[in-house]
């Protein structure tokens, strides 16, 4: 087991390497720079800035130190910030909107999941399959405005933009709401077809069975045996689902104009902030990589039937 | 043919068979109502975005009227117009048309692909295999959507670098207006290869065992006539099955860079573009938002629909639940 987990960590090494490599020179090699914008910057200032980011060295010169140096780099946007800087103090923000929506995910989608697997094929299965379906098929960025234009111009619920109340420092607050759902609604969906599937499979296994006939209650049988089977499929999606809570950041930040992590990067990127570029690349990278090791130590934990190797 | 009784049933036996796989599919699909109901829905989009505009005048999606601009749905305008005065029923119908394009083109990309590296490393084995597969689980880890994201943006202008180039030797080619679309197909299609690689492997691996394919290596075929004559039409049943689960997937990632303002340019519209337009619009015009984002979720619900009853059909062993 320790064996297995110091091995992955060292496969990282060269994959992260491999990112920074290709989202360095995919920066640098496109046309365009990050003071093109300025038209008033004349030759020489631009020579100056140039040399003061270091732009006039060889590009892979530059990378080196780009690479040795990420979190203390600064941005080229906004000056006299490090990049570290900027991610610790906008991820948070990002990281509590995924960590809310990944429990909506969880708890709605495991439940619907579950009660429909128990009689499948009939209104007690379909009700939730066909909700299933619709949040599958509905993307957050049709989905978000949706809601947004129901429950807060038309109801007026919930506030339709911000994140943490009105000084953005809450630790709860109102506008939390609908960012968070919509987040985690498809992800809910998905959840409960793989959990409906997953059980399906094990409550027609013999030691289902068996249990039952042991006498033991109906819901003991689901959370005590089923369910540790049944979630696999689940489990193993976790990665995925990690990977694309990020994405689905970025839309979402936009939409409810949240002050994240994820707009954040995609403004560098018009920006052409190299600096920062790199360092949200890196630190989604590295994020998505750990993520993925805990998933499949977790799946390999519940389910002794996978051996490493 | 013939009714001399002694070799020909065999023949007709096997042919009866072959029919009998995608009868037997048609027959299993026509009974599940609603992927049949999505597929009509989806023929009858393609019609009206690929062949409506012919009966339509030719600027019928960039035509402005500033006076008319975020009239309500009525009489003059079925679906209401944008905030350039714009008719929404036809920039939903050019809108459908660049999606359902993007869709298919970048789908049959990541097809290509996925179907030629899957095929090799399942056929070759080995070695071979453990290093192809090692790098999709690798490439499956990595955070795709941003390095398209950032394609989409550093690309951008390296259309109008290639223009330059072509102009400095006399030439008349130009790139730059197609730019865009040729940079989706490529950006979408290079990251969704990796499952149809992974599905297309181990049906090859399944295969390779199977006497036939060892028949036909101790016949001496050589390997590019194994491959394309014997081994790809065995695997069209799952390969036909994913790419319908694909289209939509590549549709939904076209409208999220097109949200995020990376996908299509303007004034050319797709869904994702048109949705993004009535977001910022709908406290005024919520016939903006809603008739698009409605009609893109109606096609991704028709197209999953029909990709699961495909799999149903084709692969009842492998169905989902």
């Amino acid at each position: 087991m320790l064996k297995f987990i110091l091995r992955r960590i060292l496969e990282t090494i060269p994959v992260l390497l491999c990112v920074a490599a290709m989202t360095f020179f995919m920066c640098r090699l496109a046309p365009g720079g990050p003071f093109d914008e300025d038209k008033q910057v004349t030759t020489e200032v631009r020579e100056l800035l140039n040399k003061q980011f270091n732009l006039d060295q060889p590009l892979h010169k530059q990378f080196i130190q780009y690479i040795t140096h990420l979190p203390t780099l600064q941005s080229f946007k906004y000056p006299n910030r490090t990049v570290g800087e900027i991610i610790s103090q906008k991820f948070p923000v990002s990281a509590k909107l995924g960590f809310f929506a990944m429990c909506i995910a969880l708890g709605l989608g495991i439940l619907f999941g579950v009660i429909a697997s128990l009689r499948p094929n009939t209104y007690v299965d379909y009700i939730p399959s066909s909700l299933a379906m619709i949040g599958i098929c509905l993307p957050t960025f049709v989905m978000g405005p949706l809601l947004m234009l129901v429950f807060s111009l038309q109801l007026g619920w919930f506030p339709a933009t911000g994140w943490g109340g009105f000084d953005g420092d809450q630790f709860l607050s109102s506008d939390m709401v609908l960012p968070s759902v919509t987040l985690g609604f498809f992800y809910a969906a998905y959840i409960s077809r793989l959990t409906r599937g997953g059980m399906l499979d094990i409550l027609t296994q013999d030691y289902i069975r068996t249990a039952k006939a042991k006498g033991a209650s109906g819901l003991r049988v689901i959370l005590k045996h089923a369910l540790r089977g049944g979630l696999l499929p689940v489990i193993s999606f976790m990665g995925p689902a990690v990977a694309g809570l990020i994405a689905g950041s970025f839309v979402i930040e936009t939409i409810f104009n949240i002050p994240g992590l994820g707009q954040d990067f995609v403004k560098s990127a018009f920006n052409r902030d190299y600096t920062l570029v790199l360092g949200v690349v890196m630190f989604y990278a590295t994020l998505i990589i750990f993520l993925n090791l805990i998933v499949d130590i977790l799946q390999v934990t519940l389910n002794p039937k996978l051996k490493f190797d | 043919m013939s009714d001399t009784p002694n070799a020909k049933p065999t023949a007709t036996d096997t042919v009866e068979k072959g029919e009998s796989l995608w009868v037997g599919a048609w027959y299993r699909l026509r009974k599940n109502k609603m992927a049949l109901a999505g597929g009509v829905f989806i023929l009858l989009l393609a019609g009206l975005s690929f062949i409506g505009p012919f009966f339509l005048e030719g600027d019928y999606y960039t035509n402005t009227i500033l006076e008319d601009k975020l009239t309500a749905p009525g009489a003059e305008y079925t679906l209401g117009t944008d905030h350039l005065g714009r008719d929404q029923l036809g920039r939903i119908i050019k809108g459908g048309q660049i999606s359902l394009l993007v869709g298919l083109v970048a789908t049959f990309v990541s097809l290509t692909i996925g179907i030629g590296y899957g095929t090799i490393s399942g056929y070759f084995g080995g070695k071979i295999d453990s290093v192809m597969m090692r790098l999709v689980d690798i490439l499956y880890s990595l955070p795709f959507v941003i390095f398209v994201i950032l394609l989409m943006v550093f690309a951008k202008d390296l259309g109008d670098s290639i223009d330059d180039w072509f102009r400095a030797r006399g030439s008349e080619f130009s790139i730059s207006g197609q730019w865009n679309m040729l940079l989706l197909f490529v950006a979408i299609g290079a990251v969704e290869w990796l499952t149809m690689a992974r599905i297309v492997r181990g049906q090859v691996m399944s295969l390779r065992r199977q006497e036939f394919i060892e028949a036909c290596i101790s016949l001496g075929l050589p390997t590019h006539r194994i491959i394309l004559r014997h081994m790809v039409p065995n695997i069209l049943g799952p390969v036909i099955v994913y790419t319908t689960l694909t289209i939509p997937a590549v549709m939904l990632l076209e409208a999220f860079l097109s949200f995020l303002g990376l996908g299509v340019q303007p004034p050319t519209p797709s869904w994702g573009l048109l949705i993004k337009d009535g977001a910022d619009r709908m406290r005024e015009a919520w016939w903006m938002l809603v008739f698009p984002g409605t009609l893109f979720a109606i096609t991704l619900f028709s197209f999953n629909f029909v990709g699961d009853g495909l799999r149903d059909a084709l692969d009842p062993k492998t169905s989902k639940d």
